[in-house]
């Protein structure tokens, strides 16, 4: 497929009607190096797109310019119809003031790595923080809602734990339950199970799964196939800052049609790993 | 492999005074028989038959634990504290010390006043100078080349000069501007303006020489700080939508005070006994002070012992705060905060009265 024709995901189960994301054309370098080459990607209104890929393929760096941590240097992406980042003046796209784009950056939450909660701050503060200084939401009300999201990824009687008193599961549910918080209506996860050891990856797999059906739209990136396979409608294929192939798991897992996606999933999915 | 498995965490069950070791030694050993092949798993079993019989299948479950006794640190602090006797006893007794005139001198007004314009200069210039040191910390980090210009070129000159030399300058500032004056440049028209020298007092050219040298000084210190604060931070921060100055100061400087908070007492530590440099300025605080008296009645050592004791008594105040507000910043930095020194004494004396206690009934 050609990389300018833009992919798209199945339409979700929910009906949902906010989180459409559309990326269009995305170019970015480091350098002399180009590590996005021209990348787009519709996902619907509560869609769940999953990107795999090899190391160094981008992946990372696509999910940061989806909310403007990183500067694009072509292309653009939309959320709702409404640009990211830029507002049109004449023919030409204006980056935004940095208090708009903090605005921006509400409707769209995003689960790290290696969690990024602030250590100084109890669980419960963490998830406040931002709907009371960045929505300007009431304490009272804010600190109910964060009770209502630890209680939903299973938490809420370690509310006054600080992070280095979690495990590393547990601290990344609080970091979900923090970007839930601000009731985004997109959710990027960039590997967040890479960093927890493997009898931990299962308890935030369940959390992710469970809002999958939410009706929130989600783009994940993650290495983990088996999760891919029963989460996604899309899983999208990157490598050398592009997108190779896309498709539902089912097809793209059993029946590759580009050669590096094959040599990849052939090195990733262990033998026994049945579709 | 299993009946090695099952030895081992029963062997280990009775020794240990909770379930949760016999558990966990029960887990490791079936995880590693998975994997491991079968000279590993022999190796295991008599390794578990060994340890079954040299341990009798006795029942410790009453017994009381005792921590394990330290003679040589007994013996140190013996040591340590016969020399502080030592030392003491010197000092009380060679009545070239003259504790009488220090006694005479310790409260005497004109001392207290020294003292109090000391204290006075450490306060404000330690508290302005930080505060201008952060503003010029956040300038040298910020993305705008001008301002990280201005910043350096601050730390620079500052950084560069003798403190004296700044002190004679601001105060002398008459001498190479007359008149301070607010107004439109290369016009005549002022909105205000004073004589240099009624604007400059002693105390004025004091507090600004010392706050902009601590200043200098301090951006350094709080720079590191934030420097030392894991750029994921500030990044999850800004994709919470949660602005720049919030970002600063809820976000990065409580994480950096652990950095900063060390090297800032030592800081204003400095300062306390850096202040008696105004004594170019003839400002009275407690080392001019000190001077004047003994100049007069020329009873150096016991009036420089006056102001020593002084000195001091401020650094062992500001010890204790130090200590204090570092444990509130390592709050969720360490796992567990460590007990304070009262805490500990209560805990020493508990246990060891317990234990001591346990050891007369044992000797009955
Ligand atoms: N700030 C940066 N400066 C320079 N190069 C960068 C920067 N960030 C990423 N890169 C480079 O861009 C390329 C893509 O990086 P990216 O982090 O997006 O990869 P990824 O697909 O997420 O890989 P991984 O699976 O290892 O996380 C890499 O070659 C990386 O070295
Ligand atoms: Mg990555």
């Amino acid at each position: 497929m050609s990389t300018a024709e833009s992919p798209t995901t199945a339409p979700p189960a929910a009906a949902a009607t906010r989180g459409h994301v559309e990326i269009t054309n995305v170019r970015k370098s480091f350098g002399a190096t180009e590590v996005l080459k021209g990348v787009s990607l519709t996902v619907p209104p509560g869609g769940v797109a999953v990107i795999v890929g090899p190391s160094g393929s981008g992946k990372s760096t696509l999910l940061r310019t989806i909310n403007h941590l990183e500067k694009v240097d072509g292309g653009y992406i939309t959320i709702d119809g409404q640009l990211v980042g830029y507002q049109v003046r004449g023919n030409r796209l204006h980056e935004l003031r940095e208090k708009d784009i903090l605005k921006q950056r509400t409707d769209i939450g995003m689960v790290f790595q290696n969690f990024n909660l602030f250590p100084h701050l109890t669980a419960l503060e963490n998830v406040t923080e931002a709907p009371v200084v960045a929505l300007h939401r009431n304490k009272a009300e804010a600190r109910k809602r964060a009770l209502e999201l630890l209680d939903r990824v299973g938490l809420k009687d370690r509310a006054d734990a600080y992070p280095r008193q979690l495990s590393g599961g547990q601290q990344q549910r609080v970091a979900i339950a923090r970007a839930l918080a601000l009731d985004p209506k997109i959710l990027l996860f960039d590997e967040p199970t890479s960093a927890l050891d493997p009898e931990l990856v299962n308890e935030v797999l369940d959390v992710i799964r469970e809002l999958a059906t939410s009706g929130t739209t989600l783009i994940i990136v993650t290495h983990e196939m088996g999760f891919a396979r029963d989460v996604a409608d899309t899983v999208v294929f990157m490598d050398e800052g592009q997108i190779v192939e896309h498709g539902i798991p089912r097809e793209i897992f059993a029946n590759p049609r580009e050669p590096r996606t094959r040599s990849f999933f052939s090195k990733v999915i262990e033998p026994a790993f049945n579709i | 492999m299993s009946s090695a498995a099952t030895t081992v965490a029963q062997s280990a069950q009775q020794s240990a005074p909770e379930p949760a070791p016999g558990a966990f030694l029960e887990h490791s050993a079936a995880a590693e028989g998975r994997t491991a092949d079968a000279a590993h798993s022999a190796a295991a079993h008599s390794a578990a038959a060994h340890s079954a019989a040299a341990l009798p299948a006795a029942d410790y479950s009453g017994y009381k634990l005792v921590p394990a006794r330290q003679p040589w640190r007994w013996v140190g602090t013996v040591l340590v504290a016969l020399g502080v006797v030592a030392v003491a006893w010197s000092l009380a007794t060679n009545p070239r010390w003259e504790w009488g005139v220090v006694a005479q001198w310790f409260t005497a007004q004109s001392v207290v006043n020294g003292l109090v314009e000391t204290l006075k200069l450490t306060a404000i210039s330690g508290a302005l100078g930080f505060v201008l040191g952060f503003i010029l910390a956040l300038m040298r980090l910020s993305a705008s080349p001008l301002l990280v210009s201005v910043s350096w070129t601050f730390s620079w000159i500052f950084r560069s000069t003798p403190l004296l030399v700044q002190m004679l300058l601001w105060y002398n500032l008459g001498y190479l501007y007359e008149k301070i004056s607010l107004g439109l440049p290369f016009t005549d028209i002022r909105f205000f303006e004073v004589q240099t020298t009624t604007l400059i007092s002693q105390f004025a050219a004091a507090v600004l020489g010392l706050t902009l040298n601590q200043a200098a000084y301090s951006a350094e210190i709080i720079r590191g700080g934030i420097l030392s604060v894991d750029q994921g931070q500030l990044e999850a921060a800004a994709a919470l939508g949660i602005p720049a100055w919030r970002r600063s100061t809820r976000i990065v400087l409580p994480q950096a005070m652990r950095a900063i908070l060390p090297t800032a007492f030592n800081e204003i530590i400095g300062l306390v006994k850096g202040t008696s440099i105004v004594y170019v300025l003839a400002y009275s605080e407690l080392f001019y002070t000190v001077q004047v008296i003994y100049n007069r009645t020329q009873q150096v050592l016991p009036l420089l012992l006056v102001a020593t004791l002084w000195y001091v008594a401020i650094t062992s105040v500001l010890s204790v705060f130090q200590y204090y507000i570092e444990r509130h910043y390592s709050k969720g930095a360490v796992r567990n905060l460590p007990l304070t020194p009262l805490q500990k004494a209560r805990k020493f004396f508990s246990t060891h009265a317990a234990v001591n206690l346990d050891r007369a009934k044992d000797a009955r």
